[in-house]
């Protein structure tokens, strides 16, 4: 276990390098650092002082350790809109993010699960056909015109929701969030319906395969020669078993729905890191774009190990496929 | 291509047209691709109006409702947007833009990820592992999260949206492609061909790729699905296309600000053709996927 959890540890640092080296590459390969990098109504003295700073006169190698150096103790540039620290505008506006996207998930789950547990049970029926269309429908609804025909119809037609920003934050045990105020769960619904229902369709198809592909196993045909109840089979037996993989692809694409919140937070003005990030990248604010690319590729490398390491936590066949 | 390959394809070709025959649904999704596809070629030919002759467009026409009659005498069915541009006109090109972007990006990342993947499953060893390594890391991130990066750090263009789109899609059909061929390989054929001294590339491309087609053929239509949806994500946060190449994304994005106050029709209408098109071409590969290969990666 520790050898496998010390391996996927170092694989994880290897792809952050890589990303890493990507991203310097993207800044100061490709493009001018120093125009990127520099303010625009920057004067001739702080250029100066910048080029000095970042080593930009230096050679390549020294210019990407110098980039890595600063980036390993959290400084990677300042903003030129906000003439702030950049990593510190990420962490203001993370919690906004993560809230929606665990509220999202939360949706995802609880619906998917169910509608995808009765469309692996009963296969090939209307409901089944019915269930099934509707996912690839959620698939195929691109989700920005979703979440705008949601806000069409709950905001502008029926008036029942607001449309944009995040409401009142209340206060539980020192957590600051939304979820406990009416005015912010008011504000939540829209933007967390528009961001799960593409995971919806996801978690339907992966249950109902889960469903399909266990049903048919021997010691499911024992449990019913055992006399067991239908009930017991499915939601002890079956539903243990297809929850591993279950586990892992939600774990997985709370990754993918941390990127995708770029797209929610665009639509529906909520104050997190997507939003600031497609603002940044209208006002040429590159010290934050880069930032914000650097956090969310580690939080996402950090997500998958961890997922990695709970799955071989429950499945021990994993570790041990590895190793050998 | 030899005579068997060509008999192959086209038994191939035959399961799939009796296959989506079978389905009603499915039936009905091809006949929508297909016109959607004839009026993205032809379309444009034929609409009213010129949506980029600016000579044509008159602003007191802006933000007409479907319906609506314009100065002289043009109705405009699907009413005008802001620049007084007709949607119905817009739409049609926008369609253009929106199918002809996913459909290259998709054909140049099934080049890419087929020879690619041709050549992991063959030559096997080192090769394959430094090419699957690259797939595995690929595939590790999510789509829109390699594109923003991609289009954050190059900015907007017709070219870098295309670009990105290979990038995130070329590893899907390597990996596919590997291991359909890496079960064709160890096949009684591929050793005769050897034996009978047919050169590297000919067994690869005349041999091997034809029998690992079906898998590929399904994640072809999916990931052009996939490719129409994240290019008009990208257009519409203003990191996709430029205003030159009107998308159905960016139509939508014009659209944006004036939903608010009830012009609705300007987002509406291009959303529901972009949702027609991506849902027939999801049903179509669906239904190709269940003809082709029951148990081929459910998604």
């Amino acid at each position: 276990m520790t050898v496998f959890v010390i391996r996927r540890f170092l694989q994880s640092i290897a792809v952050l390098c890589v990303t890493a080296i990507i991203v310097f590459i993207g800044i100061y390969a490709i493009g001018d650092p120093a125009e990127m990098l520099i303010a625009p109504d920057a004067s001739q003295a702080e250029r100066a002082q910048v080029v000095a700073s970042l080593g930009l006169d230096k050679p390549l190698w020294e210019q990407f350790f110098t980039f890595a150096w600063n980036a390993l103790h959290g400084d990677l540039g300042r903003s030129f809109v906000f003439n702030r620290p950049s990593i510190s505008l990420i962490f203001e506006r993370l919690p906004a993010t993560l809230e929606l996207t665990l509220v999202g998930l939360f949706i995802a789950i609880i619906i998917g699960i169910p509608l995808g547990l009765l469309s692996g049970l009963k296969p090939n029926t209307a409901t089944d056909e019915v269930i099934m269309t509707g996912s690839i429908f959620g698939f195929s609804l691109p989700s920005f015109w979703q979440g705008m025909m949601l806000i069409m119809i709950f905001s502008v037609w029926l008036g029942w929701l607001p449309s944009t920003g995040r409401g009142q934050m209340g206060e539980f045990l020192g957590i600051h969030s939304s979820l406990f105020t009416l005015d912010g769960l008011k504000h939540l619904i829209l933007p967390a319906i528009n961001l799960s229902l593409f995971k919806l369709s996801l978690v339907i198809r992966l249950t109902r395969t889960g469903v399909r592909e266990t049903l048919p196993l021997d010691f499911v045909k024992f449990a019913r020669a055992k006399g067991l109840s239908e009930n017991r089979i499915v939601f002890v037996h079956v539903f243990k078993n297809i929850l591993i993989p279950l586990i892992t692809v939600i774990g997985l694409e709370l990754g993918s729905m941390l990127a995708f919140a770029v797209v929610t937070e665009t639509i529906f003005a909520w104050p997190g890191i997507g939003k600031l990030l497609i603002d940044s990248i209208m006002r040429l604010d590159r010290p934050v774009v880069v930032a914000y690319l650097l956090v969310i590729v580690s939080l996402f490398i950090f997500i998958n190990f961890v997922v990695d390491v709970l799955y071989s936590l429950v499945d021990p066949r994993v570790r041990l496929g590895d190793a050998s | 291509m030899s005579v068997a390959a060509l008999f192959g394809e086209d038994m191939l070709l035959g399961r799939l047209v009796v296959g989506i025959s079978r389905s009603p649904k499915a039936v009905v999704a091809a006949v929508v691709c297909v016109i959607l596809l004839f009026a993205a070629v032809v379309g444009p030919y034929l609409v009213p109006q010129n949506p980029f002759d600016l000579a044509v467009l008159d602003i007191m026409d802006s933000k007409l409702p479907p319906g609506s009659e314009s100065m002289d005498g043009l109705t405009y069915i699907l009413g005008t947007d802001g620049q007084g541009r007709d949607m119905f006109s817009a739409m049609i090109y926008g369609l253009r833009t929106s199918l002809g972007v996913g459909v290259f990006s998709g054909i140049v990342a099934l080049l890419v990820g087929t020879v690619l993947g041709l050549i992991a499953a063959y030559f096997g060893g080192r090769i394959d592992a430094l090419i699957m390594r690259v797939v595995d890391l690929m595939l590790g991130f999510p789509t829109i999260l390699v594109a923003l990066m991609l289009l954050a750090l190059l900015g907007q263009g017709l070219w870098k949206v295309i670009f990105a789109l290979v990038l995130v899609q070329w590893a899907t059909f390597a990996r596919a492609v590997r291991s359909a061929a890496l079960v064709e390989k160890n096949k009684d054929y591929i050793e005769a061909a050897r034996t009978l001294g047919i050169s590297t590339p000919r067994i690869l491309l005349g041999h091997l790729l034809p029998n690992c087609l079906p898998p590929l053929i399904v994640i072809g239509m999916l990931q052009v699905a996939n490719a129409i949806s994240a290019e008009a994500t990208l257009s519409f946060l203003g990191i996709g296309l430029p205003i030159t190449e009107p998308s159905l994304g960016l139509l939508i994005a014009n659209g944006y600000q004036l939903l608010m106050s009830g012009e609705y029709w300007i987002s509406v209408y291009p959303g529901v053709l972009l949702l027609v098109l991506v849902f027939s071409i999801n049903i179509v590969g669906d239904r190709l996927r269940e003809v082709l290969n029951p148990r081929l990666g459910e998604r």
